[in-house]
């Protein structure tokens, strides 16, 4: 039974790509077979944050519309066997996408043994980002400490509750999870930036994980290769508390407090 | 950047931010899901009213709230003191 996870947040920018990249890049790394679809019609940007913008041939559409198989869109990842890529269109066709068609390909992907298909969703709440919510069974939404992703998240929030299949169909809730990115710890303790313990109170919703602010995500986006990878970087690993917490895992928060410093590494720099 | 800028009381915008996405965040979830009609319903509701009372534009509310197993259509209309006919 594949599990459907959306990668949603309402706002753009906020980085729901570097997510799905990095949550489909570890959950393949923990040996599941995943597939990760970019819903965003239009403005394909999946393929390159995963490295693999050269490769596609066929994409999501194509397979929608009967031109390409599953089999010849879906591109397999060069560092990991289990992970897979489908890319989205460059159409402008906003009606590219139709329900009946996604549904067919995600079943597809199910039965064609994959455990996990992350579905990384176009920011607004148009079509693309209703259908990428749809069949989802649990939604990853991305949140910046900041009031305008703040309130965006509550609106995707009741679009999960009321707007998916599951609640269509009253066969219980899509589990939603924070992942709370571009989180500044020393903003935070300046009184500038609202506190993870502030965002959970506001959305009434507790947090899978906490992404500190970090140069390491342009440098991964740069290089094509989801942040995850890099296991010095504090994102990278906090990505990988996200996703250990995602399949069940208990792990204590990090990178989420100011680290104090010592009265020598004050007098001497460091 | 003064030496006497520890004197300035620190000013916690975080604070004021949480404050006031409590405060939308309440309203949007009240009206999330109410039937798309409302508001029109509010605007007509709010001329007819004001063909014989001369009423402010936030003088009728119109809310959908739930009675155990019922929608309820709840209006509201609160007239300025000592009403006075329109146009008299």
């Amino acid at each position: 039974m594949a599990e459907i996870i959306v990668v949603t947040s309402g706002k753009g920018g906020v980085g729901k790509t570097t997510s799905s990249a990095s949550i489909a890049t570890g959950l393949a790394r923990r040996g599941k077979k995943v597939a990760v679809i970019d819903f965003d019609v239009g403005l394909r940007n999946l393929d390159l944050i995963m490295g693999c913008e050269r490769r596609v041939v066929y994409d999501f559409v194509n397979v929608i519309h009967g031109e390409a198989s599953l089999k010849q869109a879906l591109i397999k990842d060069k560092r990991y066997d289990s992970l897979y890529v489908l890319a989205a269109s460059q159409t402008r066709d906003k009606d590219a996408l139709t329900k009946e068609g996604v549904e067919k390909v995600l079943k597809d992907l199910a039965d064609d043994g994959f455990d996990y298909i992350v579905c990384d969703s176009p920011a607004g709440i148009e079509k693309g980002a209703f259908l990428a919510m749809y069949f989802a069974d649990k939604a990853v939404v991305v949140v910046n400490p900041e009031v305008s992703s703040v309130r965006d998240s509550d609106r995707i929030l009741g679009l999960l509750a009321s707007k998916t299949r599951r609640a269509e169909q009253s066969d219980g809730d899509v589990t939603a999870y924070l992942l709370l990115t571009r989180y500044s710890p020393q903003r935070v303790e300046n009184g500038e930036m609202l506190s993870i313990a502030d965002v959970e109170e506001v959305l009434g919703l507790k947090t899978l994980g906490v992404i500190p602010e970090s140069g390491d995500v342009l440098n991964a986006s740069n290089k094509g290769e989801p942040v995850i990878m890099d296991a010095e970087s504090h994102a990278g690993q906090a990505y990988d508390d996200a996703v250990a917490r995602l399949m069940g895992e208990e792990r204590p928060m990090r990178f989420t407090q100011l680290e104090k410093k010592g009265f020598f590494s004050k007098l001497f720099g460091g | 950047m003064s030496i006497f800028d520890f004197l300035k009381p620190k000013k916690n915008t975080a604070q004021t931010a949480k404050n006031r996405l409590q405060i939308i965040i309440a309203q949007e979830r009240s009206s999330q899901g109410a039937p798309d009609y409302l508001p029109l319903l509010r605007r007509e509701i709010l001329e007819v009213i004001r063909k014989y009372v001369p009423v402010d534009a936030d003088a009728v509310k119109v809310d959908v709230v739930k009675d155990g197993e019922h929608d309820v259509l709840d209006i509201s209309v609160s007239l300025p003191e000592r009403a006075a006919p329109a146009g008299a």
